[in-house]
């Protein structure tokens, strides 16, 4: 078992001393008080959990933390810079995209990916892209609402 | 004026009737198109905490020296420990206790029942002590599930203790009628045994003080009733109830599952005991489903019939339910005569919780179910045969109107149920249903009005995720001419005031009256406090516009800033009580569903769900919205996904994870269309649990009116239906 010394997080390095087979979401958690990402099952099922690593959606939960080192991570407590909100952010406010919120950074964090790739995307694309993430208060409809019009915004040119 | 009016409020955990003074304008809302911000759609006062990942949840906390804890669990439905070995786990680099007691020979009576807990310096150092215990396990005989208790009773192979005493209420003579002449239906009606599946786990971070701190106790909760929690510590712990302190500011679900402390709670008590150190435990996902409630199944042997007319003449009920007593059978249907008798199966597992609207979605699909069958037997579409039924309840009767107008009854209804061409069928059905919502004085709100002008709103109560921080922030925005955001509202500590619990859809209709109060107590002291200032007397002044002005002579006025000024050292603190006359309780509503069967797959497609919902004054638009696309889609995933799967030999939960419990996914959203039924006059009703009620029987409704095949088990799954349309229809 080897010990990761660093990761890139946000846009920054950020010094660990982690086991290597331990996972991401812990990490990020207990060893670096970042909880945005957030534990539902453990198993990669609901995506409460989900961050980007190289700009890919990924469930940090089963993600071994030797795996992502030297990569770019993304939490949700990187998309927003000195009080300004990513689009999708925005669009959860103004659509009312949350009940409960503890879906709410993976569900951001799954649309981002999406988003990055595709700022025009269907109905379908987004459904597809969404479907492993569990919203339990049943707030889908504005979920994806929000990221529609986020990807308009983004069409725009807004960041 | 002001006059007396009579409260009840809570003294020593027993109501006391008090009379207070209060203003005129206290017994009733202003009409709505009067108010500023009331009724309009308000963003939510915690979405950015929530979008930027700032909100803390209880397990977000990681106090000073802090030890994770673990839970071993019974793997069986009945199981014997017969071997374990403390010292080995005691080894373990990191561990540093265990509670509980785990000895050889102990049984257990269902599986995931929690026998001991381990606490250690890292999670993965508890989960490697949980290991080197190396529990070895003996299954004993157990009663595994619904169907096979019945049959093992009905054949005389079960134990004695399996049924609890039958509860048996009877009105008119049900047989009589059940004999004579008229439509008859006659079956077996069963539902599944459902979870909760909060999305955050259940459990606590808890920290005792150190140093002169030593006798105190934080308790980071998940839960529904922050007092509830409070009580249930100081009982455990022995400590003063004035050195507990319970924190939720954010919560990840309840549902009605978050009330008690459970064996996490004691666990973690002990363990912060034993080590001097602050502990989190919390359940996993398998555990969450193992122990942590959920709403029975029930399996119920119904016979009803009506008169050739299409009147419900009677009802015959024989239920049985996995862990409960009965539900809400028959379901609110008027019929002449019944006779109910509901009885407890004793499984082998996890016993039920309160879960969103308790007893009533099952109820409501069984009796939905019959009626359905009931109007197409005797020729009548199902909606004039239910028009037949309520002709005298112009409530129901408008919102049925409403719901079959937007549901396209009319066009979509299939005369021949089953006769649309090829293999996807398209069908309509419908439900209705009640709940009660009501609100009562358990939730004080205070309101401060400092002299810089700034606005603080303090309660104990919970915000489950409803808005609740939303709706007070409005309320007392609009009782001073202020925006809501404005208004600071701090909720979720113990020592911010009593607060009920939210259970039962009773905190918006708890905590409105209260941040009425404690808004208008306020405006009116600090009319007190500055009609000096503007040559009036206080009851010569209103809000207007922005600003403290004399009523007829609006130049004469204070800004805000300039009136609170005035407090000098004195600023405001106000303690709104609840108080009648603003909420009420009692709501109807319907559901209409739409969908698609694929008779080829047995696959079931909601295409579009119409929920119909009064709930009177509705305080933020938008999150009372929220809450009914919540309940139809909760409601969907009972109808058509959700089922517990306990091994049939042993009582093993067999799908405790989210691959194989399926709970509804962006693919399996409809079209939701709400419509709101305004009854503003009878002030604020809670509206959290009735919408999960109507999807079971509206969506079997339809599958029925799609393809012909009555579907009498919840969910329909693909393979029930498929099952059910080869038993019906005599077709593979």
């Amino acid at each position: 078992m080897s010990t990761i010394k660093q990761l890139h997080i946000n846009g920054e390095k950020r010094t660990v001393a982690a086991d290597s087979e331990r996972s991401l979401l812990h990490v990020l958690r207990e060893d670096l008080g970042m909880t945005g990402s957030k534990y539902g099952c453990g198993e990669g099922q609901c995506g409460a959990c989900t961050v980007l690593i190289n700009g890919q959606q990924t469930r940090s939960c089963i993600t071994a933390v030797g795996d992502v080192a030297g990569k770019q991570i993304t939490t949700i407590e990187g998309l927003e810079h000195n009080g300004h909100l990513h689009p999708l952010q925005e669009a959860f406010l103004e659509t009312g995209a949350m009940q409960c919120g503890y879906c709410t950074a993976g569900m951001i964090m799954s649309g981002v990916a999406l988003l990055n790739k595709n700022n025009n995307p269907t109905q379908q694309d987004i459904v597809t892209s969404m479907q492993g993430n569990v919203c339990r208060c049943g707030t889908y409809t504005r979920i994806m609402a929000a990221v529609q019009q986020a990807g308009k915004q983004m069409q725009k040119g807004v960041k | 004026m002001p006059k007396k009016m009579k409260i009840t409020v809570v003294e020593n955990g027993f109501d006391k009737e008090v009379e207070i003074e209060v203003p005129d304008e206290a017994g009733s809302w202003p009409k709505p198109d009067t108010m500023r911000v009331v009724n309009k759609r308000e963003p939510r006062m915690d979405g950015f905490a929530k979008v930027t990942g700032h909100a803390k949840y209880a397990l977000d906390v990681r106090p000073p020296g802090m030890l994770w804890a673990k839970m071993l669990r019974a793997p069986y439905g009945k199981a014997r420990l017969k071997s374990i070995d403390t010292d080995a786990a005691s080894k373990i680099e990191g561990f540093k206790a265990i509670t509980g007691d785990p000895k050889a020979g102990r049984e257990f009576s269902f599986a995931g029942e929690p026998v001991c807990a381990v606490a250690a310096t890292s999670e993965e150092a508890a989960d490697d002590a949980l290991h080197a215990l190396n529990a070895q396990w003996e299954a004993l005989p157990a009663v595994t599930t619904l169907e096979k208790a019945l049959s093992d009773v009905k054949n005389g192979d079960a134990g004695k203790n399996i049924l609890g005493d039958p509860q048996k209420r009877e009105t008119g003579n049900a047989d009589a009628a059940l004999q004579g002449a008229g439509t008859k239906v006659e079956g077996r009606y069963q539902t599944s045994t459902v979870h909760h599946v909060c999305l955050e786990p259940h459990g606590q971070t808890i920290a005792p003080g150190t140093g002169a701190d030593s006798k105190k106790l934080t308790v980071w909760a998940t839960t529904q009733g922050i007092q509830g929690i409070h009580e249930q510590f100081v009982s455990t712990s022995k400590l003063k109830a004035s050195d507990v302190e319970v924190i939720c500011e954010y919560m990840g679900g309840g549902f009605g599952s978050k009330f008690s402390i459970g064996p996490e709670g004691r666990f973690a008590w002990e363990l912060s005991q034993q080590t001097g150190a602050p502990i989190k435990l919390l359940c996993d996902r398998k555990g969450e489903f193992q122990s942590q409630g959920n709403r029975p199944g029930y399996i119920a042997d119904i016979r009803a019939a009506a008169t050739p007319d299409g009147k419900i003449t009677a009802i015959d009920v024989d239920n049985y339910g996995a862990n409960s007593g009965g539900c809400a059978m028959p379901y609110v249907y008027k019929f002449d005569t019944s006779r109910t008798q509901q009885r407890e199966v004793r499984l082998n597992a996890g016993a039920p919780t309160a879960f969103r609207a308790p007893g009533h979605p099952e109820a409501s699909f069984m009796t939905e179910a019959v009626v359905d069958d009931l109007a197409y037997k005797v020729g009548l579409d199902p909606l004039e045969f239910r028009r037949k039924h309520f002709a005298n309840d112009k409530k129901r009767m408008r919102q049925m109107a409403a719901g079959a107008q937007a549901i396209g009854w009319e066009q979509k209804f299939q005369k021949q149920p089953g006769s649309m061409p090829g293999a996807k069928k398209r069908g309509v059905g419908m439900a209705v249903h009640a709940w009660g919502g009501g609100g009562g004085p358990s939730t004080p709100i205070t309101c401060k009005i400092h002299p810089d002008g700034s606005v603080e709103a303090l309660s104990g109560t919970q915000d489950l995720g409803t808005g609740t921080r939303t709706v007070i922030a409005m309320i007392v925005a609009e009782e001073l001419g202020l925006k809501p955001t404005d208004i600071t509202v701090e909720i979720g500590h113990r020592s911010y005031g009593n607060a009920g619990g939210s259970g039962g859809s009773t905190t918006c209709a708890s905590v409105s009256p209260a941040a009425f109060m404690a808004g208008l107590q306020a405006r009116l002291a600090l009319f007190n406090a500055v009609a000096p200032a503007l040559s009036a007397k206080p009851d010569e002044l209103e809000l207007r516009d922005g600003t403290i002005a004399v009523k007829g002579n609006p130049a004469r006025n204070l800004t805000w800033k300039q009136a609170t000024a005035k407090l000098g050292m004195n600023p405001i603190s106000s303690v709104g009580q609840w108080v009648p006359g603003l909420s009420s309780s009692g709501v109807a509503g319907c559901g209409f569903a739409e969908v698609e069967v694929d008779v080829e797959t047995g696959k079931v497609h909601v295409v579009r769900y119409v929920a119909v919902q009064d709930s009177g004054l509705v305080i933020n638009p938008t999150t009372w919205e929220s809450q009914i696309l919540g309940g139809v889609i909760q409601g969907l995933g009972y109808a058509t996904l959700e089922e517990r799967h306990l091994d049939p030999r042993d009582a093993g939960f067999l799908n405790a994870n989210l691959l194989d419990y399926k709970v509804p996914m962006s693919k399996e959203i409809p079209e939701i269309i709400v419509i709101n039924d305004p009854e503003p006059e009878r002030g604020v009703i809670g509206v959290g649990e009735p919408p999960i009620i109507s999807p079971g029987g509206a969506i079997a409704n339809a599958v029925y009116n799609a393809t012909g095949v009555r579907m009498r088990h919840l969910p329909i799954t693909p393979d029930k239906f498929l099952m059910a349309m080869r038993e019906q229809k005599g077709v593979a």
